[in-house]
């Protein structure tokens, strides 16, 4: 443990403010406990930050662009297109050789102690590009033999692939599926590459949709953890993703995450440039809501870039780049085993403590007359740790919570800060997020200035910085309270959403060296 | 006619490379990809389709090289003479 991990826990190890974004089995998949979980489950999760909501609080992935080539081409897929403002899949900035892959590994684990997995999610398909996967896999096991290992793929070469990826111990796979049935397929998939031939339409998807299911069994079987995401694209596949809920629950997957899907017309995607739009927020958790008594839902991601680095939410990658990597020296001390070891035993301490928590917030808001009231939606301004610690002006994400009188559920962040939209005045950002929070009644924050505050207030969404630096879900749960009796006593005047939210998606990505930001270390 | 990768719309994803069954495609110094025209046969005596065609994510960038127009014959017969019969 350095100075920077112990930075990292000081606030989460105070007794008094734990509580982490979320709490619900149903919700987060993976979040509950290891009381809850198969063992052997819990085991392969708990420190997968895409694959349990709670470890993405404390834990980091890396994903190594190793893999550029793709089999199949989707409508909402660019190969042209690198922004190195803009977060989100497919999009890469440098592509990496697996020697130098390893490399950056293995320099990000000795800088970010919290990094516990890497993955290969392209820029391409990690399994149309097996040589250069399965080498990356073999030298990141042999230096780093702590981090797990995890793949992402669109499914068509993974039936062939089932074997080498249960050799090189990779024990969590993503396939991303948005349809089962071909009729669906042949709106979103133009063509596959399959068997030495270009496949289109409708026989493209038939294949694709065969062999992503036959895989996804094929993985279970061997008790790999499959992760299924879905790209949500309204009146191609919206409602055609509870079958596919259904079809991927029935071949035992683990956790389904549904995805809004990105489409600007700068992107130069299909379904940018033809004007396909993305779906609402109150589209996007309404088929979420429905598809989560059927399986565990995923609410965290944030469809980050194929060479991401750091905490969900965040991306480190301009630190990272391959001139550094290259310069950098690795010597037999630069991979601190010890040490990452040391930040996976604190983080347990608080984990445990956080769950004794919990389990003391349930039910707070029972017995006091408010059980009747229907939930509100209410957005947060944290900078992490579980509290409401971030000032409203500096959040480039809101948390949103489904808060009643006995719950405050997760259920989804909205970015409100894009770097590409740079060179709009401060209204016009004020009002980029009081639109990104319009289904909201009120958003908590540390401090906000007297200018937002009155533009929030106009806007229906109710500034609350009375519970600064608390924890997040019991000041939720409290100030629900307080919502109902204004309400009541005609204070407040509760609206209705517009049922427009728009999403923007992917993590916020740092521009390099940001003042304060910490330098990389292993360069000095 | 030889098979030819436009530059300027190569992104360099490198699908093609592995697929050509005359290893006729390499990588320039840039980390796009190139076709040596004396190595390929427009896969002709190996697939129905030009392989690096079929995959190529980016449309009009794998096309048939306009200057060097040869039939099925001299192609048949390139890959005779590159692979045997």
């Amino acid at each position: 443990m350095d100075e920077r991990d112990r930075e990292f826990l000081k606030v989460i190890l105070e007794p008094e403010t734990q509580a982490s974004g979320c709490s619900e089995k149903a919700t987060c998949g993976s979040s509950a406990g290891p009381s809850d979980m198969d063992p052997e489950v819990w085991e392969k999760v708990k420190n997968h930050p895409c694959y349990s909501e709670e470890a993405h609080h404390f834990y980091a992935r890396m994903h190594v662009a190793v893999a550029p080539a793709c089999n199949i081409q989707c409508h909402y897929c660019n190969r042209k297109y690198d922004c190195s403002n803009e977060s989100r899949p497919g999009v890469v900035s440098e592509r990496l050789t697996p020697e130098l892959a390893a490399k950056k590994v293995l320099a990000v684990a000795s800088e970010i102690h919290q990094m516990t997995v890497v993955g290969i999610a392209g820029a391409g398909d990690s399994l149309a590009n097996p040589e250069k996967t399965f080498k990356t896999f073999e030298l990141i096991s042999k230096a780093a033999p702590d981090i797990k290992l995890c793949l992402s793929t669109n499914g068509l070469a993974l039936p062939d692939m089932v074997d080498r990826i249960a050799d090189y111990n990779v024990d969590h796979v993503t396939v991303t599926i948005n349809m089962v049935d071909p009729e669906v397929g042949e709106r979103i998939y133009p063509w596959i590459f399959f068997e030495k031939k270009r496949w289109k339409g409708r026989d493209a998807a038939k294949i694709l949709s065969e062999r992503q299911l036959l895989g996804l069994e094929m993985l279970t079987a061997r008790k790999i953890l499959v992760k299924v995401n879905s790209v949500m694209i309204p009146g191609v596949n919206d409602d055609h993703l509870k079958a596919v809920n259904r079809e991927v629950k029935k071949r035992g997957a683990f956790l389904h995450n549904i995805m809004p899907l990105i489409s600007e017309p700068e992107h130069g995607t299909f379904y940018g440039l033809s004007g396909q739009r993305g779906p609402t927020a109150e589209e996007l958790k309404r088929l979420q809501d429905s598809c989560e008594g059927e399986m565990n839902m995923m609410r965290h991601c944030r469809q980050c870039r194929a060479d991401a680095v750091g905490l969900l939410g965040e991306d480190r990658s301009a630190e990272f780049t391959n001139e550094k990597i290259e310069a950098i020296e690795i010597t037999d001390g630069t991979y601190d085993l010890a040490a990452r070891e040391a930040y996976r035993d604190k983080v347990e301490e608080t984990r445990e403590k956080e769950r004794k928590i919990k389990e003391m917030l349930a039910g707070l808001g029972r017995g006091k007359g408010l059980s009747g009231e229907a939930p509100i939606l209410v957005a947060v301004a944290t900078a992490g740790e579980g509290l409401i610690n971030q000032h409203f002006g500096h959040a480039r994400e809101f948390q949103v919570y489904e808060v009643s009188a006995i719950e405050a559920k997760f259920i989804g962040h909205r970015r409100v800060d894009l770097y590409c939209e740079g060179g709009y005045g401060e209204d016009d950002s004020l009002s980029r997020i009081t639109a990104a929070l319009s289904d909201c009644v009120g958003v908590m924050v540390a401090k906000v200035g007297g200018c937002p505050k009155k533009t929030l207030e106009e806007a229906g969404i109710l500034p609350v910085d009375a519970y600064a630096y608390q924890p997040i879900k019991p000041s939720l749960l409290k100030w629900f309270a307080e919502y109902v009796e204004g309400v009541r006593s005609g204070k407040i005047t509760p609206r209705a959403g517009s049922g427009e939210t728009k999403i923007r998606s992917g993590a916020f990505t740092a521009p390099a060296s940001v003042p304060g930001q910490i330098p990389l270390a292993v360069l000095k | 006619m030889a098979y030819t990768i436009v530059l300027k719309n190569c992104t360099g994803c490198s699908a093609c490379e592995p697929e050509c069954p005359n290893s006729a495609i390499s990588a320039t110094a840039d980390g796009l990809y190139q076709i040596d025209s004396d190595l390929c046969t427009e896969c002709v005596g190996f697939f129905e389709e030009a392989q690096c065609t079929a995959i190529c994510p980016i449309d009009d960038t794998c096309i048939p090289d306009p200057a060097l127009v040869e039939d099925r014959e001299t192609l048949m017969a390139r890959k005779v003479k590159l692979h045997g019969k």
